[in-house]
């Protein structure tokens, strides 16, 4: 079932996008994740993977603070995004989520124009100085996004109207929209059906030559799809890292191989 | 099904059930249900039996306030009595009191009882006294002041008549108990029946009971809720310009922004049983705060607007956290995820969202405070304190005042049977504008709502 994925796989050396080193997260008095030491690299697709609770969406929002926003969640050790400290005092997460953009479980368009949904990152961050520039930044997001072809014609339309696989198109371009470097994705499909599941996975590998995206999934099949490096976390341990098709294929550690042939999880 | 009634299954087999016939539990569950359905048409039907009552008897004691009788009368304003040296000057026609008036109206009344061929056995002009209303030779003498060369002619004017003569033609005053009212006799009655024949005697609409203000307790007919119409009104200007900043700000920082700990949960319980508090606790803090402590004037608007304002936070504080909870946390994540701060998120997307609710809260917490009578009492809203209209702006805050509910508690005590009518009158214009409110705030929910 789990045959090794047959997509082009790019082996050379790129460039570390993230790197986290030790890293602890604790919810009140729960230890959520336990030392995760894990290096994220450019123009990648990176998959989470595990059974539920494991961690790995706490992990992924660690890497844009977004944890930041739950009072008793607590978080040590060192991440570094282009070598820089992200947990470091002087570091805004305003401008690190700016740069570290994120889609969402369920597909969560603002209620307002599919235009608006687009142009509210870059307004608030200054990034086009005439409403052409912002035409074009909307634009530029929303073929991004491959949805373009389908709203173009309603940008006053609510964001709210399109379908569920459009939604997740339209947060993906939102996202893109504010010109970040890397795109977190937790669980972006979960809420789709198959169609809009293989526009966005799609979309997802598009997404690779412009950005590093990290992306949480409970399907083994999608992370076999779209990730070149797979995490495998369970309890909160990162347990095994690598090459998605070795992980598949010849998992190194025997809990990642009772999970992807279906025993745990 | 047992067995017994199906011998022809085995009794391995499961027995067969027809679904055509009910079996006893079912029957006994759909029983069960037709009751609590009853039950529920019962209490609703209950309901709006009450309502009806409420309703109905607040109509039927209240609607007549809103008509007041009236006498034409012709009155021949007397240059011998009003102007005494003929040169029409003005502050010589001030210094005739009302005294000098009285026997005018009533000498015009008594040429209009002779001419209308009623038979009395009252003589004198003097007798027509108890059928019109103390006011009347005001209303007169203020028509003279303004327009001195009306002095030497008749002039057609529309009195008011005595709130005896009123109750009796509303059905509140009866022969038989005249009797004992020294204020009216059967006499007059006969004449007023007459004068209604002819047309003198009318029943009127009553917009002075809108727009007047309140009267002594003698002359009933006179009294109106306008002025404190207006006290109220300010008072809810001081309370929304207030409780609505302040709760809103306040239900944004510790829904939003503050930390959640004991010191906050503190607050959050407080605020809870603050909303439970009696309204007269309220009243007294203003009392004690705002006028021994602070020196601000008693039974000014401007204090009973910030007493209403303690009593009225709560309630918006309340209702503002509870829509900003309704509001889904996935769109505050969109907002934060695209690398807005923490305040453009709740300013941006959170607020916009929590609009309607906050809006009905408010109005809700608003109509409250309008129809809210016990913490006046303690500031000195209430009592026969409306004169006179506001003069502007500062005087509609700082000046005594009552407010609508309190002018209707102050009627409802008064002796006369009249201010009876009066205060039943009075609760109608307050639930109009109870109702008023109430629309504004299911017409904001609409318009702000957004569907997606």
């Amino acid at each position: 079932m789990y045959d090794a994925p047959s997509l082009e796989r790019n082996v050379d050396q790129k460039e570390i996008k993230f790197s986290a080193r030790n890293v602890q997260v604790y919810y009140g008095d729960t230890h959520a994740i336990k030392d995760v030491t894990v290096e994220i690299e450019d123009n990648t697709v990176t998959a989470f993977i595990g059974p539920s609770g494991c961690g790995k969406s706490t992990f992924l929002r660690c890497l844009n603070r977004m944890n930041d926003t739950i009072d008793v969640c607590r978080v040590e050790g060192d991440i570094r995004l282009d070598g820089e400290d992200i947990y470091d005092k002087r570091v805004d997460p305003v401008q690190l989520r700016a740069k570290v953009g994120m889609v969402f479980q369920k597909p969560n368009p603002f209620p307002k124009s599919i235009y608006d949904n687009v142009a509210y990152g870059p307004r608030i961050h200054g990034l086009a100085r005439s409403k052409a520039e912002l035409d074009e930044i909307v634009e530029t997001a929303l073929r991004r996004g491959a949805i373009w072809d389908e709203v173009k014609d309603r940008l006053d339309a609510p964001g709210t109207g399109l379908s569920g696989g459009q939604q997740q198109r339209l947060c993906i371009a939102r996202a893109v929209a504010t010109a970040p470097e890397v795109l977190l994705m937790d669980e972006p499909c979960s809420a789709l059906d198959p169609i809009a599941t293989a526009q966005v996975e799609e979309l997802i590998d598009e997404l690779r030559q412009s950005y590093s995206v990290i992306i949480v999934t409970h399907s083994m099949q999608q992370a076999a799809r779209v990730s070149q490096k797979t995490a495998f976390f369970h309890l909160g341990h990162l347990v095994e890292f690598g090459e998605t098709g070795q992980i598949f294929t010849n998992p190194v550690d025997e809990r990642t191989e009772s999970y992807i042939t279906g025993r745990i999880g | 099904m047992t067995d017994a009634s199906l011998p022809e299954n085995s009794a391995a087999a499961p027995a067969h059930r027809s679904l055509n016939t009910v079996d006893a539990r079912t029957r006994k569950r759909n029983r069960a249900e037709a009751r609590f359905r009853a039950y529920g048409i019962a209490a609703v039907a209950t309901g709006l039996v009450f309502l009806v009552i409420l309703l109905g008897s607040i109509l039927f004691n209240g609607v007549g306030a809103f008509q007041q009788t009236f006498i034409k009368v012709p009155v021949y304003l007397d240059p011998a009595k009003l102007d005494k040296s003929g040169e029409r000057d003005i502050e010589a026609i001030k210094k005739v009191s009302t005294f000098g008036y009285t026997p005018l109206i009533q000498q015009g009344l008594f040429d209009v009882v002779q001419a209308a061929g009623i038979e009395t056995p009252l003589a004198k002009p003097g007798d027509m006294k108890q059928m019109i209303s103390p006011s009347a030779a005001a209303q007169v003498r203020d028509t003279v002041i303004e327009n001195p060369d009306l002095i030497g002619q008749t002039v057609d004017f529309r009195i008011l008549a005595s709130s005896r003569v009123d109750g009796y033609l509303k059905d509140r005053v009866f022969r038989e108990d005249v009797v004992r009212d020294k204020n009216i006799d059967v006499e007059h009655l006969d004449i007023v029946d007459g004068l209604v024949a002819a047309g003198i005697v009318v029943k009127e609409f009553n917009l002075t009971f809108i727009t007047g203000a309140d009267a002594s307790e003698s002359r009933p007919e006179q009294a109106g809720l306008g002025v404190s119409i207006l006290g109220s009104f300010f008072m809810m200007l001081v309370v929304l310009a207030l409780s609505l900043p302040i709760g809103v700000a306040a239900s944004i920082y510790l829904e939003e922004f503050a930390p959640k700990n004991r010191f906050t949960d503190l607050i959050e319980v407080n605020i809870s049983n603050l909303a439970a508090v009696p309204s007269i606790v309220f009243g007294i803090l203003g009392l004690a705060v705002f006028i021994q402590f602070a020196h601000l004037p008693q039974s000014a608007p401007l204090v009973g607007g910030l007493t209403l304002t303690l009593m009225t936070l709560p309630t918006i504080v309340i209702s503002t956290r509870a829509s900003l909870k309704s509001v889904p946390p996935s769109i505050r994540d969109a907002a934060l995820g695209v690398g807005a701060s923490k305040m453009q998120a709740v300013f941006h997307h959170v607020l916009p969202m929590a609009m309607p609710g906050i809006l009905t809260g408010t109005i809700i917490g608003l109509a409250q405070a309008l129809g809210e009578t016990a913490p006046l009492l303690l500031i000195g809203m209430v009592g026969y304190i409306a004169t006179n209209y506001p003069d502007g702006l500062a005087s509609g805050f700082m000046d005594p005042n009552s407010a609508m509910p309190a002018q209707i508690f102050e009627w409802a005590k008064r002796a006369d049977p009249a201010y009876y009518e009066r205060a039943w009158g009075g609760i109608i214009i307050l639930l109009v504008f109870l109702m008023t409110m109430n629309i504004i705030a299911i017409i904001l929910r609409r318009r702000f709502e957004r569907r997606w």
